[in-house]
């Protein structure tokens, strides 16, 4: 070991070679069965069941727990895919604690809620470890749909499209599928090559195409592909970043976080991936928690995560800014990011405190430095340029409840369009609604 | 701390744990670890005749029903009376009794059903100083094919004559165990006292098949591709061992013959409403089997701990309690009028009372949009299912309506006690006197 957790600068290979597997391990490992029987003995099923009506996707969870405790996980999937066929890596990522275990009645009584998203993962790896996949095609319509974007919203687009028979081509513009799943969430999250694993097993279904390394806008128009296909869905994504606009934030030590996030996924060798001693992330949402966690499991000595509100503000679920300080992320709230100071290399980062004057945020006159070797970026995403003919609402795609734009033909849903949280599970319901839509108008049951 | 010692027929013993005859009681080994953990007696294996010994079944002897993590709540067994030569039985059962002189020891026996048979058994057990013997009329698989254990205690009139040939060849206090697996427990219960018995133990094991191997078709334990029915005990058997247990306690033909409570036993509290049904012991099994024999600890301190509440000092006094209060449905009042109230600080919202009323009950339970759950007096009929299906204890409770109050459901008001015997309903009504 060359370097250590004190080495200044951004260097690569603080840690002991063997460390790197266990940073970026499954946080909680899979049940054992008996553990899932235990922990499925817990639900009431209750009635009208408070989980389903909390879950985006409405997944029958008293339904699925019961399908466990009856000794049959398979099935407890099953019920799983048939509203969520990314149920594997919405068990992994959903911050279930605001959703479905948020709204357990166990976390009412005992604050100690059915461990729902656990359950999901035993039960929907029962499946995709095996390689099982539970659908099959309907006869094939002849019928033709453009997805663009292979991110959740396009998978399950397709997944669902696909099983009612159609063709489907998905566009996407990087080298692998899965979206963010494959380069926007943790690697603990998504440990063991889960993500690309969920998509070998999502295209089993058949009828699928993956159109790699294609951009919308770069390689085709909208236009484009309607005159190819008979439908279109958009689930294209925020691929835009917000900036500080302060002077020297070009610098190349101040990077967005979702670039360092996808990087560390597509990094085989963790060892070889440099981090900053002190690192500085802006933001307080999930990609904010996410780098300054993996860059403390990196090796950085000092990680910082400043956020320009008050903690109930933050994008990040408690749990997740638990998870944070636990790894030894400092948090500081009310402050936002004034200057950056470099010198060539990227030295310090000045803020200033902060409260809720009459115009809304206002400095509060008092300032601080914080060191940085690096600093990431992570005051949210935007809409990359939209597509002619849509109409935007709250500068993301506007589409109704079944995922229909502006413009006949066009559906979107996930990050790109305005409804719902920026959430896995959304964009999965979100595209999942599409595709029922999609059919019904390409087989004429239009309601 | 209150006085746990027992005076069970004349046998004494430290406390009324006794261990029923069963694996746990085989041989000297297991029951010195028990009388040294604390047990106040055991009965010893059943014995048979002398001869070549019994043979047991290589493969699983056990089948089992779980609940939650794994909890075991019944086990089911095949396993036959003891296997082993019946001098080395009688050898450590009376070095065991030397040793434990303070502690009760009684033989359970088991033989063809002819009087040499038992005359000869009983001679040979004459030695040993056990405090007496138990007559397993129970055993309901692989012996009573054989015409013994459950096939004598199916049919009174054997059961009266053992009963009788055992008191006619010694001098011990006759236990005699009945089976379950017998339409009315009371005849056999007053066979036994015919016959002269000092006491009835129940219940034996039922018969049962615990589960069916679904791959191979065929019930578990499976032996080989096949199964047989087995002996039935555990928790799961309790409620229907108390009401055999009552049913003799109460009976008019009965009711001072004493009982030795078997069937579930785990806990202090099942030992103490065994008591109170008219037990004036309980044997224990399955709960040692599957927890080891240092639960007698519970068991001794758990009731000692309950008679101090109540002031009670001796166990007698416990002993037949409950027993006025056994009635007949018939003289249940029907003016005792009560509603399910359900606390809504307690109330966590999961709906089950909602669901158990609604769809299986008497509708009369309503549900808001916001998961507001609230008992609607006019259509409760106090059937309790809310209660027993609620996971949060006492969130429902019953209210008892008083005296003179209008209930709304049948628009009367709640009136003197009235059973059925003199409803205007039943026309067998007699005039109320």
């Amino acid at each position: 070991m060359s370097h250590s957790t004190t080495t200044p600068g951004i260097v690569a290979g603080r840690l002991h070679p063997e460390d790197y597997a266990q940073h970026f391990d499954d946080l909680y490992p899979d049940f054992d069965p008996h553990e899932a029987m235990v922990a499925a003995d817990r639900c009431y099923f209750c009635h009208d069941a408070p989980c389903i009506t909390a879950c985006p996707t409405e997944i029958d969870i008293p339904l699925f727990i019961r399908q466990i405790q009856a000794g049959q996980p398979e099935a407890a999937a099953r019920t799983i895919f048939d509203q969520n066929i990314l149920g594997g890596m919405c068990a992994r990522v959903c911050p279930t604690e605001t959703l479905c275990e948020g709204a357990c009645v166990r976390e009412a009584a005992e604050g100690k809620p059915v461990e729902i998203g656990r359950l999901q993962r035993y039960a929907t790896e029962t499946l995709i470890s095996k390689n099982s996949h539970p659908y099959t095609r309907a006869v094939p319509t002849g019928k033709r749909v453009a997805v663009v974007g292979a991110g959740p919203a396009g998978l399950a687009c397709a997944h669902r499209l696909a099983m009612h028979g159609h063709d489907v081509i998905i566009h996407d513009r990087r080298e692998k599928a899965g979206g963010l799943n494959e380069y926007g969430i943790a690697a603990y999250k998504a440990a063991h090559g889960f993500a690309q694993a969920e998509v070998d097993w999502l295209l089993q279904i058949g009828g699928i195409t993956l159109r790699q390394g294609w951009t919308l806008g770069r390689d085709g128009t909208l236009a484009d592909l309607q005159e190819t296909y008979d439908a279109v869905f958009l689930g294209i994504g925020l691929a835009g970043v917000n900036t500080l606009g302060l002077d020297g934030e070009a610098i190349p030590t101040a990077r967005d976080a979702v670039d360092f996030i996808a990087e560390l996924r597509q990094t085989d060798d963790l060892s070889t991936l440099p981090v900053g001693r002190h690192v500085v992330v802006i933001g307080g949402g999930m990609t904010a928690v996410d780098a300054a966690v993996q860059s403390r499991l990196l090796g950085a000595e000092h990680v910082t995560m400043v956020y320009r509100r008050g903690r109930d503000a933050m994008g990040a679920s408690d749990y997740e800014l638990n998870h944070a300080a636990n790894e030894g992320v400092k948090i500081i709230t009310n402050a936002m990011p004034i200057a950056i100071h470099a010198n060539g290399t990227l030295r310090e980062v000045e803020f200033a405190y902060t409260h809720a004057g009459e115009t809304g945020l206002e400095p509060t006159g008092e300032t601080f430095r914080l060191r940085a070797d690096q600093l990431f970026k992570a005051i949210g995403q935007t809409l990359d340029g939209a597509p002619d003919g849509l109409t935007l609402d709250k500068r993301k795609i506007g589409a109704d409840g079944s995922g229909r734009t502006a413009r006949s033909g066009v559906w979107a849903g996930g990050d790109c369009t305005s409804g719902g949280e920026d959430l896995t599970v959304t964009a999965v319901a979100q595209g999942r609604d599409a595709a029922e839509s999609i059919h019904a108008s390409l087989t004429g049951n239009d309601a | 701390m209150a006085n746990l010692t027992t005076n069970f027929i004349g046998i004494k013993s430290p406390n009324p744990y006794w261990l029923a005859s069963a694996p746990p009681t085989d041989k000297a080994y297991n029951v010195e670890r028990a009388f040294k953990a604390g047990w106040g007696g055991v009965v010893w294996k059943t014995l048979g005749s002398e001869g070549p010994p019994v043979v047991n079944v290589n493969g699983p002897r056990y089948g089992a029903i779980w609940g939650a993590d794994r909890r075991l709540l019944g086990l089911n067994n095949i396993e036959l009376i003891t296997d082993r030569p019946l001098d080395v039985n009688l050898r450590e059962i009376k070095q065991v009794k030397r040793n434990w002189p303070d502690r009760a020891l009684i033989i359970s026996l088991m033989v063809p059903c002819d009087e040499d048979s038992w005359k000869a058994i009983l001679k040979q057990i004459e030695d040993t100083e056990a405090d007496g013997v138990e007559l397993n009329f129970g055993c309901p698989h692989g012996m009573s094919e054989r015409g013994m254990g459950a096939a004598v205690g199916q049919v009174p009139e054997y059961i009266e004559m053992v009963t009788r040939w055992v008191k006619q060849h010694s001098r011990m206090p006759c236990i005699v165990k009945l089976t379950p697996n017998i339409a009315d427990i009371r005849k056999p219960a007053e066979a036994a006292k015919r016959g002269g018995a000092d006491a009835v133990s129940l219940i034996n094991t039922i018969n049962s098949i615990t589960s069916v191997n679904l791959d191979d078709f065929s019930p578990e334990p499976m032996i080989d591709g096949k199964g047989a029915h087995g002996g039935y005990c555990g928790p799961a058997v309790k409620p229907i061992a108390l009401n055999m247990v009552a049913e003799i306690a109460r009976s008019a033909e009965t009711r001072d013959l004493p009982i030795s409570g078997i069937g579930g036993v785990t806990t202090w509290r099942d030992a103490a409403e065994f008591l109170t049904l008219g037990a004036g012991n309980v044997q224990v099994c399955t709960a040692a089997m599957t927890y080891g024999f240092g639960i007698i600890k519970e068991l001794t301190a758990g009731l000692s701990h309950y008679m101090d509440q109540k002031g009670f000092t001796s166990v007698g006094q416990l002993v037949g309690r409950a027993v006025p209060n056994v009635t007949d449905w018939q003289y249940l009042n029907l003016n005792y009028v009560t509603k399910a109230k359900i606390d809504q600080d307690l109330c966590i919202s999961c709906g089950r009372c909602y669901a158990a009323c609604e769809d299986t009950s008497h509708q009369a339970i309503s549900m808001s949009p916001d998961r507001k759950f609230e008992v609607i007096d006019a259509e409760c009929v106090a059937c309790n299912l809310c209660i027993n299906v609620c996971p949060v204890q006492d969130c429902i409770t019953m209210e008892q309506m008083p005296k003179g109050a209008t209930d709304p459901r049948t628009g009367e008001k709640v009136g003197d006690y009235a059973n059925w015997t003199t409803h205007p309903n039943n026309p067998m009504a007699k005039a109320a006197e």
